[in-house]
């Protein structure tokens, strides 16, 4: 039987009940969402879950929306079914004051860089994870930088006096 | 004998029996960024841990700040040895978000010199590991041939690595006849040399006994690390973006997904000599579909999306609507519509993929590129472990690691 996303979003109903929700279908993939210390039983059941076999963890990456009370921090994963051919797109939301998301690494080994990737960049604290630490920035750094409250450089600022580069 | 107060070693460092090893960042025996500390027992292979960063970038960020068509020369800087497949997977990434759709010549011109990369990229990393096994001579023969492919970037484009080649929605100009004739002459003659590379190589004792058993992984460990283009297919899994999710009319073209059964360094280096032939073979395709084209479809290389495709400059100075266009796309003054999505391609060394977000903006909200090498590059203590060191070299070349994709 050809997996739909009709067929994933009734599993996932139908296990889940209302903790997973704000399905859609944007851009031909099903997305939904859930409440962030669900993370690991939701992609565990569509791991294990013989009808959905999602083994294939593709990308994990964070979101900053500044905008977004209670969840300015976004972990977003997305999942492949090789065989069936489909993929789907979960994510979780926390607070940025308390952004304790537990690690995936016991399901997929690859979830380990990506996860330090994600805290280094976003600051979110995967729980369990085996070595958490930055990964491509320096270890001194003391802030996330693709927070949004980090801008790029202003390039109309006047207050550096930098000839070489043509300001000032 | 008296003691060196000034040295202060550090707690057990006397005791232990292994010996730590710093390879990198800059080393004769990596080719590019790569730092490992490694702990050895004579010459095995106890443990190692992969230190990367050294060239990042923050082109995450950057990409904030920039309108679609300013991100493609960071693409450029990703895998650099096949940078004309990032650039058109982020045109694809584009396109798809904007819904826009390109006529079939443009996307079997696009299938050329998406596979001409390839040829490229696979044929780097087949020469290095063999350098890296002490035959130096076809890695020097083959780079002339890597030569002729970046002689038909430079009359495409005008540029050989870093090519920012294509724009969203085509190419900025047409193909040349002379790029034509650069594309056939690359054709006739490099079938011959990578004949004679796979006469070197394949059966050659030396290469085998280095490259077999060593590196090796399974099917299962493979997908559950991430590994994607010819490092999981010589795992023996048959996933290839290009048949699964086809884009730029892949679906148009009849080739094979060659693919190997232990995923060692021997495998590696099969699958992508198999896969350098299908390129060959689906160049030859898209090249005999273009001549197919007669008259004025023959002269198509964009599709007609003036909010995204620079006009002509001729026209720029002559016609108001040119002018505005011109204008908008320069000034970045183009609202793009809300939504997500997640668009890939295959990569030179796996799925490249691009998560974008717009929140209505100019610029994305959050761009984050899925770089394949990042995502296999943690397996590698577990390829190495228990081996010999010269193996490990062996393996990282072999796993066709791209410092600048890696730390983005």
């Amino acid at each position: 039987m050809a997996l739909t996303n009709t067929y994933i979003q009734e599993k996932l109903v139908e296990k889940f009940n209302d903790q997973v929700f704000q399905f859609s279908t944007d851009s031909g993939i099903l997305s939904f969402e859930s409440a962030a210390e669900n993370n690991l039983k939701v992609l565990q059941f569509l791991y294990e879950e013989s009808s959905l076999g999602f083994t294939f963890l593709t990308d994990l990456c964070g979101v900053n929306y500044p905008d977004h009370q209670g969840a300015e921090l976004v972990v977003v994963y997305h999942l492949h079914n090789f065989i069936e051919n489909i993929r789907i797109r979960f994510s979780i939301g926390v607070p940025v004051v308390k952004p304790d998301v537990f690690t995936a690494t016991k399901l997929f080994e690859s979830a380990n860089w990506m996860e330090r990737e994600t805290y280094d960049f976003f600051g979110v604290n995967f729980i369990g994870h085996p070595n958490l630490k930055r990964i491509l920035n320096v270890d001194e750094m003391d802030y996330f930088p693709l927070r949004k409250e980090f801008p790029l450089e202003d390039q109309t600022r006047i207050d550096k006096d930098d000839e070489m580069f043509g300001r000032g | 004998m008296e003691q060196h107060s000034h040295i202060t070693l550090p707690k057990g460092s006397i005791e232990k029996t292994t010996t730590t090893l710093n390879i990198g960042p800059t080393h004769p025996a990596t080719h590019g960024v790569f730092q490992n500390i490694m702990e050895v027992d004579g010459e095995r292979v106890v443990s190692t841990e992969q230190t990367v960063g050294y060239i990042h970038r923050a082109f995450e960020k950057l990409a904030e700040r920039r309108p679609l068509y300013q991100i493609t020369p960071i693409t450029d800087r990703l895998n650099y040895c096949s940078s004309p497949i990032n650039n058109m997977g982020w045109h694809i990434t584009c396109e798809r978000f904007l819904k826009i759709d390109l006529p079939k010549r443009v996307d079997y011109l696009r299938v050329i010199i998406m596979e001409l990369s390839r040829i490229s990229d696979h044929l780097i990393c087949n020469s290095i590991v063999g350098v890296d096994t002490g035959a130096y001579t076809g890695f020097l023969y083959v780079m002339q041939y890597r030569e002729l492919i970046y002689e038909i970037y430079e009359e495409v484009c005008g540029s050989r690595l870093t090519t920012n080649i294509g724009r969203i929605g085509g190419f900025e100009r047409n193909f040349t006849n002379t790029a034509f004739t650069k594309l056939e002459k690359f054709l006739n003659e490099y079938p011959g040399v990578l004949r004679e590379f796979e006469k070197l190589f394949t059966r050659n004792r030396i290469f085998m006994e280095r490259t077999q058993g060593t590196g090796g992984i399974s099917a299962a460990r493979a997908m559950n690390y991430g590994f994607t283009g010819p490092n999981l297919r010589a795992a023996g899994v048959d996933y290839d973006v290009r048949v699964q999710q086809p884009y730029s009319s892949y679906q148009d073209f009849d080739f094979k997904v060659p693919v190997g059964t232990t995923g060692d360094n021997y495998d590696r280096f099969l699958v992508r000599n198999a896969e350098m032939w299908e390129s060959i073979s689906i160049i030859k395709q898209a090249y005999q579909k273009i001549q197919e084209f007669k008259g004025a479809d023959a002269e198509i290389y964009h599709a007609d999306v003036p909010e995204y495709y620079l006009p002509k400059k001729e026209d720029v100075y002559t016609k108001m609507e040119a002018l505005i266009w011109h204008f908008k796309i320069i000034m970045g003054e183009i609202d793009l519509p809300k939504g997500q999505i997640y668009s890939a391609v295959e990569g030179g060394n796996g799925e490249l993929g691009f998560y974008l977000i717009s929140d209505g903006g100019r610029t994305p909200f959050r761009l984050h590129f899925r770089r394949p090498c990042f995502i296999y590059y943690q397996a590698f203590e577990e390829l190495i472990k228990g081996g010999m060191l010269s193996d490990a070299v062996v393996t990282l070349s072999s796993l066709n690691l791209i410092a600048g994709e890696l730390d983005a």
